[in-house]
């Protein structure tokens, strides 16, 4: 209920930019370029700093300012509120519908089957349904990075035990704790985890207060699904492993690796599908692979020299093979235990 | 076993008391105002404009201090607009509380967006630093868990003395307990219950505003829109929790924070791996449920609660 407001100024602001840009991709812009911008809506039930969000953020925004999109966004939707959100999309002309319905998946189907000329790119737990030929599904499947960044984790842990924090055990979410726990073993077969869910996405001192249990209970590298870890892992002088964003910026002392998602194969996949009028019922979480250039490991940066030689190799190794396809990385979307 | 090596160790002790820091101040603050005969359930959107307020004055070259003195402001004025319409104008205060809570969110978010439109991940400050009290941070468990902590963990137990001294020991106390009671009394007395009330919830709401910040400011060094996350409403339980007495409500607070910081250890045990994460996450708010009926028997709620005042009317 209090979010329900909490976007009526800027979605409003946002509905002007949003005919504002309508207008003008209709008239000047179209008169200047050979091809017409696609008009591209995002929809996000979080603010765009969220690691997730910002990811495709960051994608349509690199697209605006090539001149590809017309780009426009409504941030911190409640999912009660998504629904009416996409319908003014809709009915405004937007031909492309960027966002994640993870909390809303039945009534956005709904609605999307209600505007078929409209395409919709929509992150989601479930798959394509052929009934509803233009909702795209997709989800930042990075398995491939977060295995590589565990290979460097397992060989930088002394204690051998390694602390992950997440928000809810979503199949998303699972799959790469799974896959980095694959990466760990790799490089230390006896390493034990603790794991714990903190049940939001969005509350980074409680992250921080679990983050400091796993310490003391002798985590020495923490894999960092949540913010609030990294700080927690900087004060107490442990290791830390980014994902979905780069942090090491922030934390140049403890953020050892990040595994990194890139949203602008999927998005410029989506973009051109639409331009060319083939968009169809797909799912478009393949784009998020190595192979796809949909994810990558970011580079050591401050970590340059720290990490052993033998373990850079066998990441570069792995790395290789990933995208030659001579490996693949174990899906698993079952929840982690703590062992 | 695993339990009594938790309850032992000092640093859970040290995340209790750091838990339940922005719950006591904006339970203090809540307390006055229900003392004085006002629910304010602005306080969960009070926090969240306190928790922005305090974080973007830092974040805009101010010192931490200032932070914590505009925080307090931003509640103070929220709590104004509560008290205008729930004092003198006596409207239903449970509309005016969840309608300065919506407004009091969407205002912080709104700002927060004007300030910083093209930001990426969201800026940092640097917080509050542990201050440890000489000698008395050397004394087992108690040390760390009540001497080595930020200054606002310390300015949290000085407002619960004042706030008890104030209540209990001033004519000023007197006359704002009076006002929850029976504010007819009050106005006999010569006194105005406007004024008392509206004092109550102006200076609670900047309480409640400093817990907010304190999650900014010293818990962690970012501003993000969810991070109150029901807090505020927290707070509201814990006094009644406390029987509406200040000493009560700060052991509830810790009582509370104690569940949550030992659910998060106890994941870490064996047993974590066999009982699901979300029985862990319910236990603060089951045990405090379980203990507020047993507390809650003897309580006694303040008679002109929720109860508007005109003056001259029967």
């Amino acid at each position: 209920m209090t979010a329900r407001t909490r976007d009526f100024g800027l979605s409003r602001r946002h509905m002007l930019l949003a005919s504002g840009a309508a207008l003008a991709s209709a008239g000047f812009v179209g008169r200047v370029r050979a091809a017409e911008p696609i008009k591209v809506a995002g929809i996000y039930t979080v603010p765009v700093e969220q690691q997730w969000v910002s990811r495709i953020h960051k994608a349509a925004e690199a697209a605006r300012a090539a001149g590809t999109v017309a780009y426009t966004y409504t941030e911190n939707v409640t999912n009660t509120d998504y629904p009416r959100v996409m319908r003014e999309y809709a009915e405004s002309g937007v031909q492309l519908i960027v966002g994640e319905i993870f909390g809303v998946e039945t009534e956005a189907r709904e609605v999307a089957a209600e505007y078929p000329n409209v395409a919709f790119l929509l992150g989601s737990s479930f798959m394509p349904d052929a009934a509803i030929g233009n909702l795209s599904v997709f989800d930042n499947y990075i398995q491939d990075a977060s295995y590589l960044s565990g290979i460097i984790a397992g060989s930088m842990t002394k204690s051998g035990m390694v602390g992950m924090i997440g928000g809810f055990p979503i199949p998303e979410v699972n799959r790469l704790m799974n896959a980095f726990m694959a990466g760990v073993r790799e490089t230390r077969a006896d390493a034990k985890f603790q794991i714990s869910f903190i049940g939001s996405w969005f509350d980074p001192p409680k992250a921080k207060e679990t983050a400091f249990a796993m310490i003391e209970g002798g985590a020495d590298v923490l894999y960092a699904e949540r913010f609030g870890v990294s700080d927690a892992a900087m004060e107490k002088g442990v290791l830390a492993i980014g994902n979905v964003i780069d942090t090491q910026a922030d934390y140049p002392e403890t953020v050892v690796a990040s595994a990194l998602w890139h949203f602008e194969p999927t998005f410029d996949a989506a973009v051109a599908a639409v331009a060319g009028g083939m968009f169809k019922a797909d799912n478009y979480g393949v784009y998020s692979t190595m192979a796809k250039g949909g994810c990558s490991l970011a580079p050591l940066g401050t970590f340059e020299g720290k990490v052993s030689e033998a373990t850079m190799a066998m990441v570069a190794e792995r790395e290789a093979a990933i995208k030659a396809g001579s490996f693949a990385v174990t899906v698993d979307d079952s929840e982690p235990k703590s062992s | 076993m695993e339990i009594f090596d938790i309850l032992v160790s000092a640093s859970f002790w040290a995340a209790m008391v750091r838990i339940a820091s922005p719950l006591i101040f904006a339970t203090m603050g809540e307390l006055i105002c229900e003392r004085a005969g006002v629910l304010n359930l602005g306080i969960e959107g009070i926090m969240v404009i306190g928790a922005f307020a305090g974080w973007m004055t830092v974040y805009a070259g101010f010192g931490l201090w200032a932070g914590v003195a505009v925080a307090m402001l931003a509640g103070m004025a929220f709590g104004a607009l509560h008290g205008v319409l729930s004092v003198p104008f006596g409207l239903s205060q449970h509309v005016v509380g969840l309608g300065v809570t919506l407004l009091a969110t969407s205002v912080a978010y709104f700002a927060y967006r004007l300030a910083l439109p093209e930001v990426t991940s969201p800026p940092k400050i640097v917080p509050f630093q542990p201050f440890e009290v000489p000698i008395l941070s050397q004394i087992p468990l108690v040390g760390p868990a009540f001497f080595a902590q930020t200054p606002m963990t310390y300015l949290a137990f000085a407002v619960v003395a004042v706030v008890a001294l104030v209540l209990y020991r001033t004519p000023l106390g007197l006359a704002l307990m009076a006002a929850g009671e029976n504010p007819a009394s009050v106005a006999a007395q010569g006194l105005s219950v406007t004024a008392i009330r509206m004092g109550a919830v102006i200076v609670g709401s900047g309480l409640m505003a400093v817990g907010g910040a304190f999650l900014t400011i010293s818990a962690f060094s970012s501003f993000f829109f969810e991070m109150v996350n029901g807090r505020g409403w927290i707070c509201i339980a814990l006094v009644v929790f406390g029987g509406w007495k200040p000493g009560k409500a700060l052991l509830g607070a810790l009582l509370f924070a104690g569940f949550d910081a030992a659910q998060v250890r106890m994941q870490q045990t064996p047993l974590g791996a066999e009982v699901p994460y979300q029985v862990f996450l319910m236990m603060p708010y089951i045990l405090s449920i379980l203990a507020l009926i047993v507390m809650s028997r003897r309580a006694s709620v303040p008679a002109a609660l929720m109860v508007p005042f005109n003056k001259g009317e029967r």
